[in-house]
């Protein structure tokens, strides 16, 4: 077994002091009612919030090089961005536009790139959010005229952007092409996780500007920063379950006592913190590796994203289920956790993807094989 | 820091001119090397150590073992490196640092730990051992159990109650023990791998001078705690990805392709996941110990250290199938005495055998989870009927 390097787990202090700035700001901008509004079709938290993280804040140009307008800082901040959100389970469209479509244009030319990163556009691209890196994707064809036409189901992102970045067939293979989003015909689809609602997405001759002749490696490679980034979103969520449930127990009575001292429940807390500082340090690292361009990015991310889903599956319904009754009203804000957690679990692949990825990668053959 | 290992090549340079390992008893090297600050150099200068960061002390060991020294083979003093040696440095008088630490570090003295009790497991707080005062020595009688090692070892730690008047975590006093003395019997305690770590200590006026009290009479669960949060750090580490059971049954899995199914397929990248998160894990509570800050994570990683070896044990056992039920290897059943445990060492059975303990020694999972939720999640402590009443009056 060939070993990986060790790299830094430990937030930095720029790190640290961007955690608080990014947590005061959620704090204030994005309370539990505000975001559980979503469901019921009040969208008015989405838009100040994403403006307010990104042009007071400049997060969109956190994965852009300061040449072509970013802030060149690297994934270790965009996962404690990430985690923030998770966090908070805000709606905003940082892992859509500003870790995927930004990573997939980073080999192009032209402006987008920076008006991304100076959050005067924002982008999503055309796959399904259960997309991992792996998998196959979605290439729209074109007409004789260069339009470009197709659907694409379960996109998520879409409802915020502005800029839809499409593969689409040449005669080279999979060029990326850019897509104004007016040009499209968008349906929002009633989604599991509001939070990150998904939509179809149909073009029919819409015009499309190439620019990148090699779409597919970008695309992949964007997705790969995608998984390797949602898994801090996913510990950040996780840790969020763990405190409000402990911070409830420790003061709802039953019985005559506060209910988080029975030895039941501390046991499972107990196993709730072990997975959660577990997943902090996977995703961290994967994030680490994705910043250094290690080679072992791609282990480091099957680690994080088979590992961190689940966990923050576990620690929602943990939180749903310890809270008891209160737990399962709309009121409490538990099923907002819940839901971001399952459909992240499904997002960027599967766990069980992951851990097929994995198996090639570090020579555990299955049984056929 | 380059000032540091400069001084330190030195000082190598020096003990080997002077003592050429070629040509020098391996005893006589060691103590050599022990009184050149050598031997542990983050200790004080005088007892084996030159007072420096614990880091530098590989640059010793490697040039060292580059120049061909012989080792103090630490496999065999285990309890006396890992915990006798650092609660005599913070606890011991002058007078016993001196008299222990070197033929404890030279392995001419083998300690062992006299802590648990039939009685007093994981509440060690209820031991019943007695001290009784006799003038300038204690007399002391008892039984200990889960001894590893006590039939190589000279000296003991010891915990004993010596005011029963007082409660639990009161009364006990903290010795070094003779383990020659004549009332000291030893029986071996056979476990559920056929060998015998283990033993019975039984404690039959066992006579201990109280010049070695180690710390006041009343103090012995603060000394004993010292001991056993050591005996937590230097559990559950792993620093390589598939150290430890994972690597075991991995490669196991890559030599028996005819024994593959799908199901354990998937166990089997679980746990794979699990173990290199926990490396992680690990990786990062020792990045944030070396900056200083303590990590809260120590209890929770010998959790999962116990979960990861006995699911990965088991799952070997069912991968290699009737070749996991012959338990053949070594000397099958027959109880054995091992010098040292290898929990990766023999076959699937027996590595499945000896997992069990994991969960066990050292702080149960029950335990450390008990600790995680009080310590770490500030969750309400168990109701203890027995904390604030005179030991003597608490049911047994």
């Amino acid at each position: 077994m060939s070993q990986p390097p060790v790299l830094d787990l430990l937030p930095t202090e720029v790190e640290a002091d961007l955690r608080a700035t990014v947590r005061g700001l959620l704090d204030a901008r994005c309370d539990a009612a505000a975001v559980t509004a979503v469901y019921d079709g009040d969208r008015a938290v989405v838009t100040p919030l994403w403006q307010s993280l990104t042009r007071e804040l400049g997060l969109a140009g956190l994965l852009v090089p300061e040449d072509r307008g970013g802030a060149g800082a690297s994934a270790r901040e965009a996962a404690v961005v990430l985690e923030e959100l998770g966090r908070a389970a805000a709606p905003v469209p940082f892992l859509t536009s500003a870790v995927i479509a930004t990573t997939a244009l980073l080999d192009t030319d032209g402006d987008l790139l920076a008006e991304l990163a100076a959050g005067e556009r924002t982008a999503t691209l055309l796959v399904p959010l259960s997309a991992g890196p792996q998998d196959p994707l979605p290439v729209l064809g074109t007409d004789g005229a260069g339009r470009v036409s197709g659907s694409v189901t379960s996109v998520a992102g879409v409802l915020e952007a502005d800029t839809l970045l499409v593969l689409v067939a040449t005669d080279a293979g999979p060029a990326l092409g850019v897509v104004g989003a007016s040009a499209a015909s968008v349906v929002p689809v009633v989604s599991l996780d509001m939070t990150r609602q998904l939509a179809d997405v149909t073009l029919d001759g819409a015009e499309v500007t190439l620019v990148l002749d090699e779409g597919e490696p970008a695309v992949r490679r964007a997705l790969q920063a995608g998984a390797a980034l949602l898994a801090s979103e996913q510990a950040g969520l996780a840790r969020w379950c763990l405190e409000e449930t402990v911070a409830y127990l420790k003061v709802r009575p039953q019985f005559g006592r506060v209910v988080g001292g029975f030895q039941a429940l501390k046991h499972r807390l107990a196993d709730l913190f072990t997975e959660v500082e577990s997943a902090s340090a996977a995703a961290v690292n994967a994030a680490a590796a994705l910043a250094a361009d290690d080679p072992d990015l791609v282990v480091a991310t099957c680690v994080a994203q088979s590992y961190c889903s689940d966990v923050a599956v576990h620690a929602a319904e943990e939180a749903v289920q310890l809270h008891g009754g209160i737990g399962m009203t709309w009121e409490h804000p538990a099923h907002l956790y819940l839901k971001r957690a399952k459909a992240d679990q499904v997002a960027l692949g599967t766990p069980g993807a992951h851990r097929t990825r994995l198996a090639e990668l570090v020579d555990l053959p299955g049984a056929s094989a | 820091m380059s000032a540091v290992v400069a001084d330190l090549e030195k000082r190598v340079d020096a003990l080997l001119a002077e003592h050429d390992p070629a040509a020098t008893e391996r005893l006589e090297f060691l103590r050599a090397r022990f009184d050149a600050g050598l031997a542990w150099v983050w200790y004080p200068e005088g007892l084996g150590g030159l007072g420096l960061p614990q880091e530098h002390q590989a640059v010793v060991d490697s040039l060292l073992a580059k120049a061909g020294a012989p080792g103090n083979h630490p496999e065999k003093n285990g309890i006396g490196l890992g915990m006798a040696a650092p609660t005599i440095l913070r606890f011991g008088t002058d007078e016993q640092r001196r008299r222990y630490l070197r033929p404890l570090w030279t392995g001419e003295e083998v300690w062992c730990q006299l802590f648990s009790e039939p009685g007093a497991g994981s509440d060690l707080a209820n031991v019943a051992t007695r001290a009784v005062r006799d003038g300038d020595t204690w007399v002391v009688n008892g039984q200990k159990v889960w001894t590893s090692g006590a039939q190589n070892a000279r000296l003991a730690i010891l915990v004993a109650r010596t005011d029963p008047d007082l409660p639990k975590h009161a009364g006990l006093t903290y010795f070094l023990c003779d383990m020659t003395d004549p009332g000291v019997e030893i029986r071996p305690l056979r476990q559920i791998t056929g060998e015998a770590e283990f033993n019975e200590v039984f404690l039959t006026d066992v006579r201990v001078p109280d010049s070695q009290r180690l710390g006041a009479e009343g103090e012995g669960w603060r000394v004993a705690n010292a001991t056993l949060n050591n005996e937590r750090v230097s559990i559950g580490r792993a620093s390589e990805r598939e150290s430890g059971m994972i690597g075991v049954v991995s490669r196991t899995w890559r030599e028996r392709p005819d024994r593959r199914t799908p199901d354990l397929h998937d166990r089997l990248l679980r746990l794979w996941v699990d173990s290199e998160v926990f490396r992680l894990t690990g990786q990062r509570l020792r990045q944030k110990l070396a900056q200083g800050q303590p990590g809260p994570e120590g209890a929770a990683m010998k959790l999962t250290f116990a979960r990861i070896a006995q699911q990965a044990s088991g799952l070997e056992v069912e991968l290699l199938r009737e070749d996991a039920l012959r338990y053949e290897s070594d000397q099958g059943w027959t109880q054995v005495r091992p010098d040292r445990v290898d929990f990766t060492g023999r076959d699937a059975g027996y590595r499945y055998l000896r997992a069990k303990g994991n969960s066990i020694e050292g702080g149960t999972s029950e335990i450390l989870r008990n600790i995680v939720a009080e310590r770490v999640l500030g969750l309400p402590g168990e109701h203890r009927v027995d904390k604030d009443r005179p030991w003597k009056e608490t049911a047994r």
